[in-house]
Order: C-alpha cells, then sequence, then structure tokens
C-alpha cells in the first residue's frame, strides 16, 4: 500500500533525525571541551552555535515527522478497521462491543502516539549513540570508557530487573488506581438511587475511606515500584562519579589533559542518558500497543466467511420474491442453544407475514437471516428457490426496505436520512416518501428537509425517527420485499397511528414480514407466525372478513366492530386496494389449511415439530403451480383488516 | 505540607545534579592546575555526594508527589461528591458526562505530579544556577536567566496556548469522526439493508482524513517546542561561554559556569511538554468548578419543618412543573454542548482506554467546549421521559396543573403516553424538581417547608434509572435497610419475585459494573426488592415492570398489587392489567390529567385509557 510506504519512509526520517541529533551531541561535546580547555579559541563557540542550530532544526523535523508518522499510522489502522467494521456487517457486529469498537477506533488509536514517536525513536538512539560515545571514550580516555562500558549495560540490566520482581506489584498498582476510579464513577452514578433510599451523605465517608484505603496500599505498592527509578537514577549518576573522580586524580597526576577530561565528563553522562528515556518511554507507550492489540484482534478476528455468488446463477426478476426457509437452524456464537432450530416457513410472494412472539423467541433472527444479516448454521434460505448464499447479497437487498427496531439515524439532513437506500433520489419523491410514512412533521422543522439530525436522531422523538426510518423504506419506491422489526415498539398511541398507517399502504404489493408486538400492527397482516425459544409455534392464517377476526379472537366482537367503523373515517385507502379481479368465492381455497393448523398449534398440540409441518405444508401449496398460491394471496389481501388501532386515540 | 516536601524533594534531586556536574566541572579544571590533593577533596566528597542523594531525592519526591496528588484527587472527588448530593437538574450527555467528570478529576492529579511539582522544582534549580553564576560573572548570570525564562516560561505559556488553540480546532473534528465511526457501527444494519455502507466508509475515511491533517499541522507546535528548547539552551550556553572568556574569567570559572548553565535546563526544557498538558488539564479543573457551582434544582428551607409522622395524606394542589430550558427540541437545533471523553485525546489520564461508549460522541473540549457546539446524545439509554417528546417545546410545562389526594392506605396508578408528566410527578414528590407554582401538602406541611432528605424518607421506592452497585447482592439490597436483617432481605427478595434468581446468584456475589451480569428484569426487579425493603410511608414505583417479559411482569403486577394492599400508593406503570384493584387511576398527557377513575369508570368511556385497555387485551390473545 502506498500509505504505508510513506508511512515507513515518515518513520526513517524521524529515526534518522533523531540518531542524527544524538550523533551532534557529541560534536557539541568536543567543542565545548575544546574551548573551556582553552584549545580552541572563542571562534569556535561559533562552531558550537551552528551545532546547536543543528541539531534544533533536527529536533524540528524529528517532531515533523514523528506526527506525520503517527497520523498516518493511525489513518491506516483506522481504514483497515473501518472497513472491517463494514465487512462484518450488522451480526457479526453485534457480538463486539460497540461502544469499545468507537473509542477503539477513536481514542483508542491516539494511544499509538507515544509508541510512534517517543518509543521507536528512543529505540534508534539507544541502539546507536552509546555505542559511539563508548566509541569515541575509547579513543580519548581507556580508563573511563572502560568504567562506562562495565557500568552501562547495569542500566538494562537493573532495569529488567527491577522491573520484573516488581511487575506484580505494579500490575496490582494500576488495578488499585482503577478500581479507585471505578468505585467513584460507581457512587456517583448511582447517586440518584443512594438519594432514594437516603444514603447519599452517608456514601461521602465511604468515598473518602475508599480513597485512603486505596492511597494507602498504593503507596506500599510505590514504594517498591519507584525503586527502579532509583537504581536507574544512582546507576547514571554514580557512573558519572566514578568516571569523575578518578579523571580528576589522573589530572592532578598530570597524565591527562584537560580537553580530554572534559570531554570525558561531558559524554559520559549521554551514554547512559538515550537509555534511561528508552524505559521511559516503554511505559508510556505501552497504552498504545494494547490499543494495536486490540485493533488487530478485530481485524484478524474469524473472518466473513466468502462465499462467492454462483456467477451463473440469473439476477432473479424484480418482483415480489417467494422467501422459504428450509429446516434453517441459526446458533449465536458464544451463546448456548439456537436461536432458531429446524425452522422452515414458506412466505409467498405479496403474502404479509406477521411474527409474534415473545422477545428473544427468534423474531428478529429471522429477519437477520432474510436480509443475509447472518447465514443458517443449517438449512437453507432460499429466494425464488435459489440459495440465499449464492445470490449476490448486494443486488437482493437492492430489492428490500427494511426498518429497524431501532432505526439509526445519521447525523447529516433529514432529506439524506431518507435517501439513503436511494442516493439518487430527488427532493420531490423524498417528499412523497415521507408524506406516504406520514412524516408531516418534517415541514414544520427549523429547516424542514435540510434540517440536520442530531447524533442518534436525538433531538427527534422515537416515532419521529420511526417515521423517517419508514419514508426511507418508501423511498425505495421499487422494493419488494418489506422487512420491519417492531416498528411500533416504545411509540405512544398517535405515533403509533401514523406509523402502522404508513406500514399498511407500504406493504401494499409487496411481501412483508413484519415482527409486530401491538395488534394493530398484528392486524395488517395476512398471516400471523408465533415464535417462541427458536420455533414457530402457531401459524394463523387471518381470516379476510371482519368476522373471521371475532372469530380468532373470542370476546372481541364489540372491538370488530369498532374496526370497521374506524376503517371508515381512517380513511387510509387499505381497505381498497384489494386486486380486482379476484371474488371472494376464492377465498376458501387451499391456503385455508394454513389456517387449521395454525388454530391446532395454538390448541398446544404443536409439540411435535411444527416447523417441519410448516413447511410441508406450504410445499403442498406451492408444489401444484404458481397459480394455486396466487389467488389466496390476493383473497387475503382483499380481507385485509385495515384498521388502525391507534388512529383512535388521536380522536 | 507534604506538598512542600514533595517540592523540596524534588529540587533537591535537581540541585543534587546540577551540584553534581558542577563539582565535577569544579574538580577537573581544578585538577588540571594541579593543586595539591587536599584541595580536590571537597570536591571529591560533593561529587560523590551529589551523586548519590541525586537518585535518593528523586525516589522521595516521586513517592510524597504521589502521596499529595492522590490525597489531592481524594479530596476533589469527595468535594464533587459533597456538590452532587443535592438533587441536580437533568445535565445532557447523562452518563457519559459523569465518567468524563470522574476522569476529571483525575486532571488534579496531573496538575501536581506533571506541571506543578516539575516546575517548582525547576524554578529552584535554576535560581541555584543563577546564584553560582552570580558569583563568578553577573553578566553571564543575566543571560542565563534570560535563557531559563525563554525556555521554562515563555516556551510552555507558548505550546499551553497552542495545544489550546489547536484543541479547540482538533475536538470537532475528533468528534465527527467519532459520529460516523458510530454511525458505522450502530447503523450498520441500516446502512447494509440498503447498500450504502460503501457511502458511509468514504465518509469515515474522510473525516479521518480531515482530523489526521489537522493533527499533522498540531505536530508542529510540539516539534516548535523540541527545537527551540534545544536551540535555547546550547546558545544560552555559548553565550555563557562567551562572555565569561571575554571577561577574563578563570578556566575553573568558565567550566563550571558553562556546565552548571548546560545542566541548568534539564529540568526547565520538559516544561514545554507540561505546558502543552496543562491546557487540557486545565479545562477538566474548569468543569469540575462548573459543576461544582451549578446551583442545586431545589432550594432546601433554612430552618426545615419537623418530619410530619405517619400515617401521611397528600395532597397535590393544581402542581405546575415547568422544566428549565434542558430539553432537546430542534430550535436551535444544536442545542448544547455534550462534552466527551474524545476531546482530550492521548492528554493525561483522560487518554486511558476505557469500555464508556463513545457512542454517543459528540464532543467539544477545553477552551472551546462552550462555544464549539457537537450533537446532543444518549437518548437511547433512557433519558427520563421529562421533556423530551414531540411537543417538547421550550415553555411547555410537564406538568400543568396536576392535584391529587392520597389518603393512608389508597393505591393511585398514574398512566399515559409518554412524555406525559409521569415521572415528573414523581420527581416533584420526591422533591427532586422545584414545582412552578401549585402545592404539595404533607399532613398539611408544605412539602418545601421539609429537608429534602426527610421528603425523600417519606416518599420513595422504584425510582427511574434504578442503579446497581459494584458489589454484593446483599449489600445492593442493604443500601435501602442498612439495620434490615436477613429474613428481611428474604421477604423482599420474595416479594420482588427475585427468589429464584438469588438462590442461583448467591448473596455475596459481586454484581458487575451498571448491573452488566444482570439482566434488565432482574435489574427492575432488585430495585423493586429494595424499595420494599425501605417500605416508606408513601410507596412510589415508576414502572416497576418495565423491561420484564410478559409472564414475568404479570406475575410480578399481580404480586405488586397483592404487597402493596392497604400501603399508600403511587404506582407509574404502562400496563392495565391488574389496575381493577386500585383506588383510583389518574391518566396523564401532556401534563394535564385527562381522565381519573377507578378502572370499570375508564373502560366504560371512550378515550385513551380505553384505547390502551383494547390494545392490551389484544395483544394477550
Amino acid at each position: 500500500m502506498r500509505a504505508e510506504r510513506s508511512v515507513r519512509r515518515h518513520l526513517a526520517v524521524t529515526m534518522v533525525a533523531a540518531v542524527a541529533a544524538g550523533l551532534l551531541v557529541l560534536v557539541q561535546a568536543e567543542l565545548l571541551a575544546g574551548v573551556l580547555s582553552g584549545r580552541f579559541t572563542s571562534a569556535a563557540l561559533a562552531g558550537l552555535a551552528a551545532v546547536v542550530g543543528l541539531r534544533a532544526a533536527l529536533a524540528w523535523g524529528q517532531g515533523v515527522f514523528a506526527g506525520r508518522t503517527a497520523t498516518g499510522v493511525k489513518s491506516a489502522l483506522r481504514h483497515r478497521l473501518l472497513g472491517r467494521l463494514r465487512d462484518l456487517g450488522p451480526a457479526r457486529l453485534a457480538a463486539h462491543r460497540s461502544g469499545e469498537l468507537v473509542t477503539l477506533a477513536g481514542r483508542g488509536l491516539d494511544g499509538l502516539d507515544n509508541y510512534l514517536t517517543g518509543y521507536l525513536p528512543a529505540i534508534a538512539v539507544a541502539a546507536v549513540v552509546p555505542v559511539a560515545v563508548l566509541v569515541r571514550l575509547f579513543a580519548a580516555d581507556l580508563a573511563s570508557a572502560v568504567i562506562v562500558l562495565v557500568t552501562l549495560p547495569l542500566i538494562p540490566v537493573f532495569g529488567a530487573l527491577v522491573g520484573m520482581t516488581t511487575k506484580a506489584v505494579t500490575e496490582r498498582q494500576y488495578l488499585a488506581l482503577s478500581r479507585l476510579g471505578g468505585h467513584f464513577l460507581d457512587v456517583v452514578r448511582g447517586l440518584p438511587t443512594l438519594r432514594a433510599f437516603g444514603r447519599a451523605r452517608y456514601q461521602a465517608s465511604v468515598i473518602q475511606q475508599v480513597a485512603d484505603a486505596h492511597r494507602n496500599a498504593t503507596m506500599r505498592t510505590l514504594r517498591v515500584a519507584f525503586l527502579s527509578s532509583l537504581v536507574l537514577e544512582l546507576c547514571a549518576s554514580l557512573s558519572l562519579a566514578l568516571v569523575a573522580v578518578p579523571v580528576g586524580l589522573r589530572l592532578l597526576g598530570g597524565s591527562l589533559d584537560l580537553t580530554t577530561a572534559l570531554l570525558v565528563l561531558l559524554l559520559a553522562p549521554e551514554a547512559y542518558l538515550p537509555l534511561r528515556a528508552m524505559g521511559t518511554r516503554f511505559h508510556a507507550s505501552m497504552e498504545g500497543v494494547a490499543a494495536a492489540d486490540a485493533a488487530f484482534a478485530v481485524l484478524e478476528g474469524s473472518g466473513p466467511d466468502p462465499v462467492r455468488p454462483r456467477a451463473d446463477v440469473p439476477s432473479t426478476d424484480a418482483g415480489a420474491p417467494e422467501i422459504r426457509l428450509e429446516g434453517v437452524t441459526v446458533r449465536y456464537p458464544g451463546r448456548e442453544g439456537a436461536a432458531l432450530e429446524n425452522v422452515s416457513l414458506v412466505i409467498r410472494p405479496r403474502e404479509r407475514v406477521a411474527l409474534v412472539g415473545e422477545s428473544g423467541g427468534g423474531k428478529s433472527t429471522l429477519l437477520h437471516l432474510i436480509l443475509g444479516f447472518i447465514r443458517p448454521s443449517e438449512g437453507r434460505v432460499l429466494i425464488d428457490g435459489v440459495d440465499l448464499r449464492e445470490l449476490d447479497l448486494g443486488s437482493w437487498r437492492a430489492r428490500l426496505a427494511f426498518v429497524a427496531q431501532r432505526p439509526h439515524l445519521f447525523a447529516t439532513s433529514v432529506a439524506d436520512n431518507i435517501r439513503l437506500g436511494a442516493p439518487d433520489a430527488s427532493l420531490e419523491e423524498v417528499r412523497r416518501a415521507a408524506a406516504a410514512a406520514h412524516a408531516v412533521f418534517v415541514d414544520g422543522l427549523p429547516e424542514g428537509y435540510d434540517t440536520v439530525v442530531g447524533e442518534r436522531g436525538a433531538n427527534l422523538s422515537a416515532g419521529q425517527r420511526q417515521r423517517i426510518a419508514l419514508a426511507r423504506a418508501f423511498c425505495r419506491s421499487d422494493a419488494s420485499v418489506l422487512l420491519l422489526d417492531e416498528p411500533t415498539a416504545r411509540l405512544d398511541g398517535r405515533s403509533e397511528a401514523a406509523v402502522v398507517a404508513g406500514t399498511a399502504a407500504l406493504a401494499r404489493d409487496r411481501t412483508a414480514v413484519i415482527v409486530a408486538h401491538r395488534p394493530a400492527m398484528i392486524d395488517l397482516a395476512d398471516r400471523v407466525v408465533r415464535l417462541h425459544d427458536g420455533h414457530i409455534v402457531s401459524d394463523t392464517t387471518r381470516r379476510p372478513t371482519a368476522s373471521a377476526v371475532e372469530q380468532d379472537a373470542p370476546g372481541r366482537g364489540d372491538i370488530g366492530e369498532r374496526e370497521e367503523l374506524d376503517r371508515g373515517d381512517a380513511g387510509l385507502g387499505v381497505g381498497e386496494q384489494d386486486a380486482p379481479d379476484r371474488d371472494g368465492s376464492e377465498q376458501g381455497s387451499p391456503g385455508r389449511g394454513g389456517s387449521e393448523q395454525g388454530s391446532a398449534g395454538r390448541d398446544g398440540s404443536e409439540q411435535g415439530s411444527p416447523g417441519r409441518d410448516g413447511s410441508e405444508q406450504a410445499g403442498r401449496e406451492t408444489a401444484g403451480s404458481g397459480v394455486a398460491g396466487e389467488p389466496v394471496g390476493g383473497a387475503r389481501r382483499q380481507g385485509q383488516v385495515a384498521v388502525v388501532r391507534g388512529e383512535r386515540g388521536q380522536r | 505540607m507534604r506538598l512542600v516536601w514533595a517540592v523540596l524533594a524534588g529540587a533537591a534531586a535537581d540541585l543534587a545534579g546540577l551540584g553534581l556536574i558542577a563539582a565535577a566541572a569544579w574538580l577537573i579544571t581544578r585538577a588540571a592546575e594541579q593543586p595539591p590533593l587536599a584541595a580536590l577533596s571537597v570536591a571529591i566528597v560533593a561529587t560523590r555526594a551529589f551523586a548519590t542523594s541525586k537518585g535518593v531525592f528523586r525516589y522521595a519526591e516521586r513517592l510524597t508527589g504521589h502521596d499529595v496528588a492522590l490525597r489531592a484527587q481524594a479530596g476533589t472527588r469527595e468535594r464533587l461528591y459533597q456538590a452532587l448530593i443535592p438533587p441536580q437538574r437533568p445535565r445532557h450527555g447523562g452518563a457519559d458526562l459523569l465518567s468524563r467528570m470522574v476522569d476529571d478529576t483525575e486532571a488534579v492529579q496531573d496538575l501536581l505530579v506533571r506541571c506543578l511539582l516539575p516546575a517548582v522544582a525547576a524554578a529552584l534549580a535554576g535560581l541555584a544556577a543563577v546564584v553560582i553564576g552570580l558569583t563568578l560573572l553577573p553578566v553571564a548570570a543575566l543571560v542565563l536567566v534570560a535563557g531559563l525564562v525563554l525556555a521554562g516560561v515563555l516556551l510552555p505559556a507558548g505550546t499551553a496556548a497552542a495545544a489550546r488553540r489547536w484543541s479547540a480546532r482538533i475536538a470537532p473534528a475528533r468528534a465527527v469522526l467519532a459520529g460516523r465511526v458510530a454511525d458505522l457501527v450502530h447503523g450498520s444494519a441500516d446502512l447494509a439493508a440498503y447498500g450504502a455502507d460503501d457511502a458511509a466508509l468514504a465518509k469515515a475515511q474522510a473525516a479521518d482524513e480531515a482530523l489526521a491533517a489537522l493533527e499533522r499541522r498540531q505536530a508542529r507546535v510540539h516539534a516548535a517546542a523540541l527545537a527551540g528548547g534545544t536551540l535555547v539552551q546550547g546558545l544560552t550556553v555559548a553565550a555563557v561561554v562567551l562572555l565569561a572568556q571575554g571577561a577574563g574569567v578563570s578556566t575553573v570559572g568558565t567550566a563550571v559556569l558553562a556546565l552548571t548553565a548546560l545542566v541548568s535546563f534539564e529540568p526547565v526544557l520538559p516544561l514545554a511538554a507540561a505546558g502543552e498538558r496543562l491546557a487540557g488539564i486545565m479545562a477538566a479543573i474548569g468543569r469540575i468548578r462548573e459543576v461544582r457551582r451549578a446551583a442545586p434544582a431545589i432550594t432546601e428551607p433554612a430552618r426545615p419543618a419537623p418530619r410530619p409522622t405517619t400515617p401521611l395524606t397528600i395532597e397535590i394542589d393544581d402542581l405546575v412543573v415547568r422544566h428549565p430550558e434542558a430539553s432537546v427540541t430542534l430550535e436551535g437545533a444544536p442545542a448544547a454542548a455534550s462534552v466527551r471523553p474524545e476531546g482530550l485525546g492521548g492528554q493525561g489520564a483522560a487518554a486511558r482506554p476505557s469500555a464508556r461508549d463513545a457512542a454517543a460522541a459528540a464532543g467539544v473540549q477545553d477552551a472551546g467546549h462552550a462555544t464549539a457546539v457537537a450533537r446532543v446524545g444518549g437518548d437511547a439509554a433512557g433519558v427520563p421521559d421529562v421533556g423530551v417528546g414531540d411537543a417538547a417545546g421550550g415553555g411547555r410545562a410537564a406538568l400543568d396543573g396536576v392535584s391529587l389526594r392520597l389518603t393512608p392506605g389508597k393505591r393511585v396508578a398514574i398512566v399515559g403516553p409518554s412524555g406525559a408528566g409521569k415521572s415528573t410527578l414523581l420527581a416533584a414528590l420526591m422533591r427532586l424538581v422545584e414545582p412552578e407554582s401549585g402545592s404539595i401538602r404533607v399532613n398539611g406541611v408544605e412539602l418545601r417547608e421539609l429537608a429534602g432528605d426527610d421528603a425523600r424518607a417519606l416518599m420513595t421506592g422504584l425510582t427511574q434509572d434504578p442503579y446497581i452497585f459494584r458489589t454484593s447482592l446483599r449489600d445492593n439490597l442493604r443500601l435501602a435497610g442498612p439495620e434490615a436483617d436477613d429474613e428481611a432481605l428474604r421477604q423482599a427478595v420474595r416479594d420482588a419475585r427475585l427468589d429464584d434468581w438469588v438462590q442461583r446468584t448467591g448473596w455475596d456475589t459481586e454484581l458487575g459494573e451498571d448491573g452488566t451480569t444482570v439482566s434488565g428484569g432482574q435489574l427492575q426487579r432488585l430495585a423493586l426488592a429494595r424499595a420494599l425493603l425501605y417500605d416508606p410511608p408513601v410507596l412510589l414505583l415508576d414502572e416497576p415492570a418495565e423491561a420484564l417479559d410478559e409472564d414475568t411482569a404479570d406475575r410480578l403486577m399481580s404480586d405488586l398489587l397483592d404487597v402493596t394492599r392497604d400501603r399508600t400508593t403511587l404506582l407509574v406503570t404502562h400496563r392495565l392489567k391488574g389496575l381493577e384493584t386500585v383506588d383510583e387511576i389518574v391518566v396523564l398527557d401532556e401534563g394535564r390529567v385527562v381522565q381519573r377513575g377507578r378502572h370499570d369508570e375508564l373502560v366504560a368511556v371512550p378515550g385513551y385509557y380505553r384505547d390502551l385497555w383494547e390494545s392490551e387485551v389484544l395483544t394477550r390473545r
């Protein structure tokens, strides 16, 4: 990669500048010693100034290129990380703690700064400069050079020794510190609860006690941990004394000249300095290394198994497809039990299926299967008879309109949020989509469709967010499959009514799979599939007339009537949307079997393997011809109960 | 006092370093003049003494410094906590802001250990070098002073200013990147389903480019400081030597002057980096100060009335509560700066990786944090329904003339759509918000005449957002009853239908941060157990069955209605099943009472209650 090559070049420049600056210190010492001893004239001070200037220039270059290296490396890692996030897809992404991923891609990688700008150059300097100093010392004065040579390794050796013995202690210390912070955070977060039970003031003394206890423990460990710096400091300064005193004595004896003596005095500390600097940088850079490890863990985690779409698969036409699940089992890694177990289900073209059941029953998993977010562990998902894993996911998803349970609104204009799935949509189309989704409130926003939505849509209410997401689906006018995940959860009556009305219009002429809890939404469906613990426990085809609703739910007669009334009032037009060329006489056709089976299921006799039953049944229905299923679907649509219960909330 | 010791130890370490070089330089140059050995003995001893003491002083400095810093931090935290005890107005950013605040308290430690102590020690060492210079050649001392001031005062001041300016520019870029990344992560399903992930990825990468460009330019500041320090040090030494030689100072004097000057910069040069850090630290300290200065949401009475004795009659009369402009509206869309850890990137304590969700990341920080603006995050996790909603206009009252009478033993249920003011009503009873008008009287005593703690001792229970502490299950419960015996604990747990789980989990298991090892339903029931254990004269229950699955919720509600029989109870709920047994049901909408009566009365007439009841019946088919 070109970016990575340039990063390498920048890193090389950084390190060369650091080493060169380190070597110039030798020249500086040489000149200073010469001037001070009187061997060089004062004119040499100009040379000294020049060397200093050069060092400053190198320091500047080192800083600038270190900055480039750091941003380059972070950008490269971030690009790969972000690409990886995209490739992981929603299902596998859910396995990660999402907040940690965001932090990692942002602040986490910033931890690398210390490693790249501090530690790496320090290593280069530590590898070169002490050797150069030693060489110069050997040339100048053997005795001093030997002293430095002998004491120099003490620094890394002692550093490592002390480091090793205090490692556990140091780790405990950091743990203690983070626990201390953790406790405080815990108490502050829980303050409303403490307040509610009159314990807030009492906790103040606890905070003090905990802090004191932790400080005492921490100081005990620090006494040991800081020994390492004591040893290093002593090594360096004692070595200097060890060099200086004999040199002074030998000067006294006349066996050494002043220039050399001063040079030795100036150079000796420079031999130790790089090693100590490296040690310091090492500790500061550990955080960045941890961040890099975390990033690589994400990058190298179990990759998406790339199943190439079969080239010879004809791209299915854009009409509403049949979706068929054959003995599908889904297991999530690290979770006991299957999310879906041996589920078979046929969703016919233009059929509207409501998925109901307790949370955790597998409803969303089923949607995600159809979306291709997850692949079945066993079994197959067939789209018009073609295995989903052989289809090109991109072009399959292009036929879908999906509204998630908690749709994500992006921090951009409302219009751009709506045209997410159709980037070329004109503003007029966006407006139409919004109107269809009953998102009329957009016109009332300060800047209308150009209003920027806050982070995660925070300046919109839940109902408004949901309607924008619905408009998103509308904006994909050519989508043939509608997938909705509890679109009215957490909405109050008014919002629910608007969303249900929008959904009803959207589901027209499309295959729709709707995860639903609320009756108004369930009422939109031709067929209700109940999931429990990963199994289909009932599969009810709803009667197309209002009287059927009564039978379906005994004791709700009065409500059924009210529904009839409301249909007229609401004027949603859903009731009139039936296919005109089919009359009611076809309503009794083969599809009714589903209803019987479903009722049986609800009676509790489905304990065998309902999934299998369902698939056989569906198989029978569609085996004959496409015609057999079609009228049924149409008839059902005709009988569509177009009631929006929440509508009454508006009164 | 400890601080003085730490400063002294640090200064002593720096001085020892200075003395070591000065003594060695004197020793060597004097030796070259071949004096009698006795003349050198002091210097030899001094050299060795300085060499030994330097390390010891440094060690002492680091120990005392950390001790002081830890104490200062503990003090800051305690003061911050004390300031937070009175009920606060809801703040933007919620939990994230809290975490940030806790991080901020660590800035105090940084201020001491990384800025203050080194600065003082460097100043003392510099002073000593100047004094040595003065005794040898006053002019050289002046040059040295100039150099030290340049490197130790002006340069750090410059880096601090630059850091402030740059972080004001970088923080928004960082926030944009965080937002884009959050889009990729949290909007993953939407992006994939609509085939928009490539575009989103490109946007995130563009945000990264923008940030990287800014960071590259910021690196120049750091580089310039580095270069400037080197330059000042070298040139000062050269100038000192030039002056000394020009003034005819002896070789010994010149060498001592030169080396002292050289070494005196060593503690001074790192101050430039400290200056860079200082900008972030001061911003953190400013934020803490702001929090501590924030006026509490309610004013405590100067002379609280005595706590009324049970049985209690609560009379709420024409109560109006208006939330201050905290609610997020589209008017003036980017309403407030939500401060996030993002901002401090890489600086000091805040750079520690954290498990916190940066998702709602909208970060602005440092100097610019009041003006620079980011979006407001943190809805999803359950911002109170207080004032957030379709119509949450700036001035709308959260409660608009609500009256209610709770006589001993009476049970009242409050229902209504989200944002109707249900939780606000409970907050007013718990004296967490100040009513605008109207009154709440307890046995005839105005609630605002009571101390807040007394009010909450009378009326409390299961509040919104109950919190599970990172401690044992037992301690989590006993918080609501420090003197409760095991039997009382068990009874509370049974009443909250939590006994199975407790049996499985064990009483002494430590529960995770944020109750992560606790599911939503368990958390809710644990909070309920707390409320039942506390057994206040008036029991407030805010959505006790929230986050429970249908069956458990049904059982819990029916048990709850059993347990609370003949207890004065105010129940906020969205589940109507079982409400036949309560004495009064109040339907709130947009802060007003729209319906009230018993279950059968309300079901008999058209309205919100009947609609809700019917749809609940339908769901239970």
